[in-house]
């Protein structure tokens, strides 16, 4: 399958008090075409970071000191400011984790998403208009037409993520992140964005980078899964690969560290807590929290390995075989 | 064994203000009122879990707050050890406290940004009991060091905990005073997935060294499960099924539990998920539905259900109000 974003070698590096950190590190993954990808792991490993800078926002006191982002064949790092306007919008679209205060509360929800229509696709107002009417009805709002001359407060949080999505899908772009767009919402609202994702997603031909800490959306929603650990990617995998033969310790630990509902099990919370960025080994960053760890995790890097078809892993102790790979 | 607390039928209404209220009275002949809780009677054993479940606005903060009086009840009872509590002044109520303690939803927003950790943590024993400072410094202490804080935190401020810490704090803060009931409001929602296992496990031992009670709030079903012994749902301010954790997980019967235990994703790519869905939104708490009040997004809703629907016994132990179980 072809790759719509191929993410390589990224890094992302943040000047503090106490001199610069790598929230993302070296950092490569592709999103292909049709499918959601999920990018896992917990608070502060560098989720948000990695998508702020697929769109190119990432702002002072960071900067993109590494590595390439390419989409349709072209460099996303290389491009003019101007150019990247266009792209943002119409070929990547974002949703985020607080729809509401992503809404203007000063214009109809109509309008935020016929503005699009007028701005990307030149349409007339009354064209613009109809076609946002159409898109809150494919995004699931009742009665759109009414609905389209209200305003965010009027709305609830699932029908303003569901207005994000129709906005967000409006201009028919190849990647849409969406960044824990769950997150906040009432378990059955929750599921019911998912299952709106799953369905538009194919249907609009937008693959998906679906930013989240939940396994549990992960294993319901996506096709393949990346995890993220203090700004590496420590692992990727098929869905199914991951939660039946997860590899690194790391992906192991969180596995077990969630408590279920479809069985009683006993929970182990992952050892140690995610490193201060200032304060990371030169090597591998799960090192302090790893069982498995010896003395040259903490000064080499292990690389992305494969271990199984489309399944890799960054791990020195699945390289040796100490930990028994997949 | 008699029940550490027992809530009888309690109601929380709350009168609606302004222009829109006035209007709505003049339409409907009667004054606006918003029923948060509408009679809900639950049971708290001594040494175990209650979980109340539920979605954003069922009402179930509400109970949590009427129980440790931050909001005073509308009626009903609230029995708490042989005490009816609600006939209480406030004095006489003060003096319960310290057996009655809560921990908050927001880690960080329930902790005073000025106080450090040992005198948020002191300040419950100051107040209740008449511990000496050296005395009081040991006790705050004794309970950092059991919830996982080492004394080298006892003198920094909220700010420069983590959420986790903070939660930490409120756990410390809420057992200072030795309660025998805690009431947990979304305790780990607000926490990242490896800080709410471990805040989970700590609930657990410390229930299981000090014979804790909980009312364990939560739309966290996968730590209901974990942690609860028994659990209610709540939807639209009354509860709707109530039932050991094993009997409500396994054998909901209740279609709105159904629906909320279908829609929690499993960390399962091959589970089978039950297809069940309600339609639309959780109607406002001011226009609730006569009879069953599930009925206007349930898919197996019939005529009969709009009828009023008690609850009652469907199986040794478990209750539901549904015309149809």
């Amino acid at each position: 399958m072809n790759a719509v974003v191929e993410v390589k070698d990224l890094s992302v590096r943040f000047a503090t008090d106490h001199g610069e950190v790598a929230a993302v590190d070296q950092a490569s993954f592709d999103v292909r075409e049709g499918e959601i990808l999920g990018l896992v792991g917990e608070s502060g490993s560098g989720k948000s970071v990695t998508a702020t800078a697929i769109l190119r926002l990432i702002r002072k006191p960071g900067r993109l000191a590494h590595g390439s982002i390419m989409l349709g064949g072209r460099d996303l790092c290389q491009l003019r400011e101007d150019e990247l306007q266009h792209i943002r919008g119409t070929e990547i679209a974002m949703i985020s984790q607080t729809p509401r205060t992503a809404l203007n509360p000063l214009i109809t929800v109509g309008q935020h998403v016929a503005r699009l229509f007028a701005l990307h696709a030149g349409l007339s107002k009354a064209e613009s208009r109809r076609r946002a009417i159409d898109m809150l009805a494919l995004v699931g709002i009742p009665e759109p037409a009414r609905r389209a001359r209200q305003y965010a407060h009027q709305f609830s949080g699932g029908m303003c993520q569901r207005v994000m999505i129709a906005m967000a899908l409006a201009t028919s772009p190849r990647l849409l992140i969406a960044d824990e767009p769950t997150t906040g919402l009432d378990v059955s609202t929750a599921a019911r964005i998912l299952d709106l994702l799953r369905e538009l997603g194919p249907r609009t031909g937008a693959s998906i980078l679906l930013i989240t800490h939940d396994l549990g959306v992960v294993a319901s929603t996506c096709q393949r899964v990346a995890v993220m650990h203090a700004g590496q990617i420590v692992e990727v995998a098929p869905v199914r690969s991951l939660f039946h033969h997860p590899a690194h310790p790391y992906t192991r630990a969180l596995v077990r560290s969630i408590p279920r509902i479809d069985r009683e099990i006993t929970m182990e919370p992952i050892p140690g807590a995610v490193p201060s960025l200032l304060n990371v080994p030169a090597g591998c960053r799960y090192a302090g929290r790893c069982p498995w760890v010896e003395d040259r995790c903490r000064r080499l890097k292990p690389v992305l390995r494969s271990v199984a078809p489309g399944h890799s892993v960054a791990c020195f102790a699945v390289e040796d075989g100490r930990v028994a790979a997949v | 064994m008699s029940p550490l607390c027992e809530v009888d039928d309690i109601k929380v209404h709350f009168a609606l203000r302004g222009s829109a209220a006035w209007l709505r009275a003049l339409k409907d002949g009667k004054p606006a009122v918003v029923r948060a809780v509408d009679g809900v009677s639950i049971s708290i054993d001594p040494g175990s879990m209650l979980g109340l479940v539920g979605e954003s606005g069922c009402g179930k903060s509400t109970v949590a707050r009427a129980l440790v009086r931050l909001v005073r009840p509308t009626a009903g009872s609230i029995r708490f050890d042989g005490t009816e509590l609600t006939s209480l002044s406030d004095d006489e109520f003060n003096k319960i406290r310290p057996n009655l303690q809560m921990v908050f939803q927001d880690p960080a927003a329930s902790l005073n940004p000025r106080l450090s950790v040992r005198r948020v943590v002191e300040e419950p024993i100051k107040l209740h009991t008449e511990l000496s400072a050296a005395e009081r410094r040991e006790r705050a202490e004794a309970v950092l060091e059991e919830v996982g804080l080492g004394a080298d935190l006892a003198d920094r401020y909220p700010h420069e905990l983590s959420g986790g810490q903070c939660q930490r704090v409120n756990i410390a803060r809420a057992l200072v005073t030795n309660p025998r009931l805690i009431v947990l409001d979304e305790p780990t929602s607000a926490l990242d997935v490896s800080l709410r296992a471990r805040v989970i496990l700590l609930l657990e031992e410390l229930r299981q060294r000090h014979g804790l009670s909980y009312l364990f709030i939560s739309h966290d079903l996968a730590s209901v499960r974990y942690l609860a012994s028994r659990v209610a749902v709540m939807y639209l301010g009354v509860i709707v099924e109530e039932a050991s954790r094993a009997e409500l997980f396994d054998h909901p019967a209740h279609p709105y539990t159904r629906a909320l235990l279908a829609a929690v994703p499993v960390p399962d790519p091959d589970a089978k998920r039950d297809p069940f869905v309600l339609s639309g939104e959780i109607p406002s708490p001011i226009d609730i539905p006569t009879g069953c009040r599930l009925r206007t997004r349930c898919p197996l809703a019939q005529p009969v259900c709009a009828e009023p629907v008690p609850i009652r016994e469907v199986a040794p132990g478990h209750f539901a109000a549904c015309h149809l179980v």
